[in-house]
């Protein structure tokens, strides 16, 4: 056993130090949003932030222990982790605890957890598992594509019962996965030209729209070379647009909840109502606004101590960020985040073994998603949807389950070293 | 697609939603600069600090205004919690529908946010306060602000300090935003024209509040903070005693009383009666009281001596005698017959012929109606119009027909008419003396403010200036705070025209018509009046000025439908100037007692009720 033990050089220790920066500037951030002169003692653990110095314990000591495990424990308990977190799920439905509205959380001994949380990386190990099985091939076989729909749309539609809409869109990131394992790239283009075309219809009546795509369609057919089948193509995707912008306005009045319809009104600037479901963005822009070019400095936003933006250490840590350290210190930020990204991209396209590969892209497709929708939501670009900023906000399970899956990932990666010396031995 | 491809496209991704997050964070954070202002409206709280009003003292440093504190019972509504109800409405003495009603009435007001402190009951009273006090612990949410009042410490003077009150809407408008809703300023008195000194400057002190509007601190350690400046302490001309002696005599009568130092125009006294106690206008009844006072059909809260003008009557005809030797028409021994009146203007029986002093002493109407019309009728003149224009320009430099310009608010010009209004009624140069007759003996179109007659006997007795009367002495301790009130004001009559007059006035209170205002040792020249009034009983008018020699103190005395002058103008003069020069009244005890009981009101009431 003891040879598939990594040593210490083979793990990517640049990955391994942004994490513990972004940990240790997650901290920072939500002492800085709950700080209060009257108890600035950083180890209060009745405040979020001795609590979440305590989950960061607790994630050094479980990432540790990840990074001492053989990696063949991922490849052989994949289904096994993925089963145990879909009858998690299924459980909360049943004892969950409510808190916000959605029934996503289960108490124990005073800690809340998250069964989701842990869901996206169960279901990542699954996915990686299955695709890199011998004899499945995801580009041509039809089967194989269906299981692992399968395997992604189980959870989500549980999560979604919870009523949990921001965790049941992160497993849209999948679709990227996918992507890298042979999902044609229209899909992609197609599932893109869709959701632009589902924020035009809430902007405009369906009738203009369907006017606008089928002259777009003529254009197109009056460029190109003209074969039946393309000209076929072309009008049936002009009707299942026409057939979709419909049914979105349709599905806007009478299937969404009045919070959510409200949300979205915000976010396309319809009514504007900064009392009501607006606040929380408004505030948050304001938030971020007031920062300037330089920020206010580490403690000293005014937005943030004084709870002007609710769910601050949460879901809106990013205002703090804003707010404290401004346009340069968002800039940075940002920029360091995007650095992981490509860094986990690398080290994801480096894997030799399919099931390391896919799984590394999860987790750069998971963190994304996260990033993209939380940051976006805190500049009024994305709907307010309750997901957490990965390693930042505050909240335990939240920080462990990322923790756990950035470390197999880390792990996994350490092992590519005997993989090559095992295929010259 | 290949994998190479693939990943190149996913960093693409990335790299785009990074700049479109960047772009966004550029416009929200250095372009658009509304984002910062929005900011410090949301934490930034302005916090008013009030300034204590400055005191108010007599001339000889008695204290007469002080500061007192009131209770508001105010409440954080969001703070309420488990409130025994009916133990708290017991304490406050409220039903439960008026406690219900209370709040109600709050959550309906402007600016109303449950985690704001509001005031839930003002100036609640002192036994409220500590009963209150004792279950402060029980009624959660609430507690007890501590603001100023005014507290009067003597019940005098209530004219001259006025009072204060809440500042109306269109004071606030003109303040340029420095008054707020709810804030005390003066609204009559010297607490109003005073206002400004008394008053201080209010402190502004910025907070830190969060989204529920509590406080968390302050705003970069108080860095903007501005303190409080306390108003100044005032000291006034009035001599206390003597306003307190003034106000006694003019117990049960209605008219007034100004007494001025001469050489100074310092206003020793001015008691406008029926007065009232201002300890009234102050505190939780404060409106009640004010629509009380306002509905007396004796009008308490009139300033009469500043501002009512009555016709002057015979103290006029010292005026008279002064404009005629100016204009070259009269001289001490010019003398006149007195057949019992001159034209329809009727006389009482005195001895004929007389000179000029001999006039003055008996007051006799025949001899200055020539005069007036000697004045009016000046051959000197071209036309009636300029002469009266004479008549009018010495008139007006005794300071009659236009306000003198007293530090008190509601000062009234009286009554003293131009030219052209005569010209209006009887056409130009279609009238003369003889047209206009009564004026000459203080009757017609002559009305004069108690203080302006005041003015002109001071003027008298310096043979030929005054110094604007005023009422405010010292401000912070510091002497002549007005400078404007050390310059002489010259009438248009030469010095040397007075003496006659000033000995024409001795002889009315040695010999003459005011025998009774004599004052042993003490020389006093005057002049009674007794002032026909279209509206009823006579006016009892007495003007004065003593010692001859160096006068100290010259007065006014009106006593509204009392009748002759010497019955109670004199004799309440008398006893003022004699409580000013020598503090002692005791060889006219039976004087003082019989002004000080006399209930001229209830006379008059009577006498009334007999003649319907």
């Amino acid at each position: 056993m003891t040879a598939h033990q990594p040593k210490p050089s083979r793990i990517d220790w640049v990955t391994l130090l942004i994490y513990a920066i972004l940990v240790c500037f997650g901290l920072v951030c939500i002492y800085a949003s709950v700080f209060k002169e009257t108890h600035p003692h950083i180890w209060d653990t009745s405040q979020n932030y001795g609590k979440q110095l305590i989950w960061i314990g607790v994630s050094s000591i479980v990432g540790l222990m990840i990074l001492v495990i053989d990696e063949k424990f991922f490849f052989a308990f994949a289904y096994f982790i993925y089963g145990f977190s879909i009858i998690l799920l299924i459980a909360v439905l049943g004892f969950g605890t409510t808190v916000n509205g959605s029934s996503s959380w289960i108490e124990i001994g005073g800690f809340r957890m998250q069964p989701a949380e842990f869901a996206k990386f169960g279901t990542a190990l699954a996915l990686a598992k299955y695709l890199s099985g011998y004899n499945v091939n995801f580009e041509k076989n039809r089967k194989v594509q269906i299981i692992s729909a399968l395997l992604i749309f189980t959870p989500m539609l549980i999560i979604l019962l919870q009523n949990e809409t921001g965790s049941t869109l992160v497993f849209a990131s999948f679709i990227f996965v996918l992507f890298r394992e042979g999902l044609p790239g229209w899909i992609l283009l197609a599932g893109f030209i869709f959701i632009v075309l589902s924020i035009l219809a809430l902007l405009y009546p369906p009738v203009y729209l369907i006017i606008g795509v089928s002259i777009l369609a003529g254009i197109f057919l009056l460029l190109v070379r003209r074969t039946r089948s393309l000209v076929l193509i072309t009008i049936g995707a002009v009707v299942v647009a026409g057939l979709f912008v419909s049914s979105i306005d349709y599905a806007f009045q009478n299937v969404l909840q009045a919070h959510q319809r409200s949300r979205i009104n915000v976010l396309l600037g319809k009514n504007v109502d900064i009392k009501g479901a607006g606040y929380n963005v408004q505030q948050s822009k304001i938030a971020i606004g007031s920062g300037g070019l330089w920020g206010k400095g580490p403690l000293q936003g005014t937005q943030n101590k004084f709870r002007f933006v609710p769910e601050q250490s949460t879901d809106f840590i990013f205002c703090t960020i804003g707010e404290e350290y401004g346009f340069a210190g968002s800039v940075a930020f940002i920029g360091f985040y995007v650095f992981l990204l490509y860094r986990l991209l690398l080290m994801a396209e480096r894997q030799r073994q399919k099931f390391n590969r896919i799984y590394g892209y999860s987790v750069v497709c998971i963190l994304f998603f996260h990033f993209l929708i939380n940051v976006g939501m805190t500049l009024g670009l994305m709907p307010v949807i309750g997901i957490p900023l990965p390693f930042i906000s505050y909240g335990g399970s939240a920080l462990l389950s990322f923790t756990i899956l950035l470390f197999i990932f880390i792990r996994l990666d350490a092992n590519r070293v005997n993989e090559l010396r095992t295929a010259f031995d | 697609m290949r994998s190479g491809e693939k990943q190149i496209t996913l960093l693409i991704i990335f790299l785009s939603v990074a700049l479109i997050y960047i772009a966004r964070l550029f416009y929200l954070q250095v372009i658009d600069t509304s984002y910062v202002y929005f900011a410090q409206n949301n934490v930034l709280q302005e916090q008013t600090i009030y300034p204590a009003r400055g005191l108010i003292y007599d001339r000889n440093g008695e204290l007469l205004v002080y500061n007192d504190a009131i209770y508001d019972l105010s409440v954080i509504p969001e703070q309420v919690k488990n409130l025994d109800t009916l133990a708290f409405c017991n304490v406050l003495n409220l039903s439960k529908e008026e406690f219900i009603a209370t709040f109600a009435r709050l959550r309906r007001q402007k600016g109303y946010s449950p985690w704001r402190p509001i005031v839930f009951q003002r100036q609640i009273t002192i036994p409220t306060y500590a009963a209150f006090q004792e279950k402060l612990y029980d009624f959660q949410g609430f507690f007890v602000e501590v603001r100023t009042d005014r507290k009067y410490k003597h019940s005098n003077a209530a004219h001259v300090m006025g009072y204060i009150g809440e500042v109306s809407e269109k004071q606030i408008e003109s303040s340029n935003g420095y008054y707020r809703m709810g804030d005390f300023v003066g609204q009559s008195g010297v607490e109003r024209t005073y206002e400004k000194v008394l008053g201080g400057v209010k402190g502004t002190r910025y907070v830190l509040v969060d989204s529920k509007s509590r406080t968390q601190g302050r705003y970069k350690n108080g860095e903007f903070d501005t303190a409080a400046l306390a108003g100044k302490n005032i000291h006034l001309t009035i001599n206390l005693k003597l306003q307190q002696l003034g106000e006694a005599l003019m117990k049960n009568k209605i008219g007034s009383i100004v007494a001025i130092e001469p050489s100074t125009g310092e206003v020793l006294s001015l008691v406008s009666s029926p007065t009232y106690d201002p300890n009234l206008l102050v505190g939780r009844e404060r409106g009640n009281m004010y629509m009380q006072l306002l509905k007396d059909p004796y009008k308490p809260l009139f300033n009469r001596p500043i501002s009512a003008p009555y016709p002057p009557g015979s103290i006029f005809k010292v005026i008279m005698s002064l404009m005629g030797q100016q204009e070259g028409v009269l001289t001490p021994a010019t003398s006149y017959g007195c057949h019992g009146g001159y034209l329809f203007v009727g006389c009482h029986p005195h001895g004929s012929p007389l000179q000029l002093r001999g006039a003055i002493a008996v007051s006799c109407n025949a001899y200055f109606c020539q005069v007036y019309r000697s004045v009016v009728n000046n051959p000197k003149y071209k036309h009636v119009e300029d002469a009266y224009q004479k008549f009018y320009d010495h008139a007006y430099s005794f300071g009659m027909g236009h306000q003198l310009g007293i530090d008190l608010f509601g000062e009234g010009p009286g009554v003293l008419k131009k030219s052209t209004y005569f010209d209006k009624i009887y056409g130009r140069y279609r009238w003369q003396a003889l047209t206009t007759i009564s004026m000459g003996i203080g009757q017609g179109e002559l009305g004069i403010t108690p203080l302006q007659m005041a003015n002109a006997t001071a003027a008298i007795a310096n043979k030929g200036y005054f110094i604007t009367p005023h009422i405010v002495k010292k401000i912070d301790n510091k002497s002549n705070p007005n400078p404007s009130f050390n310059k002489k004001n010259w009438t248009s009559v030469d010095t040397g025209y007075f003496q006659v007059v000033i000995d024409g006035m001795q002889d009315v209170v040695e010999h003459g018509t005011a025998y009774i205002a004599r004052i042993p040792n003490i020389t006093v020249c005057g002049k009674t009046g007794t002032a026909q009034n279209p509206h009823g009983k006579d006016h009892s008018v007495f003007f004065a000025f003593a010692p001859k020699e160096n006068p100290k103190i010259a007065i006014a005395v009106f006593v509204e439908n009392a009748g002759f002058g010497a019955t109670w103008a004199a004799p309440i003069a008398s006893l003022m100037i004699e409580e000013y020069l020598t503090g002692k009244h005791e060889t006219r005890k039976y004087l003082l007692d019989r002004m000080l009981n006399a209930d001229l009101i209830k006379r008059n009431d009577s006498t009334s009720a007999k003649a319907k």
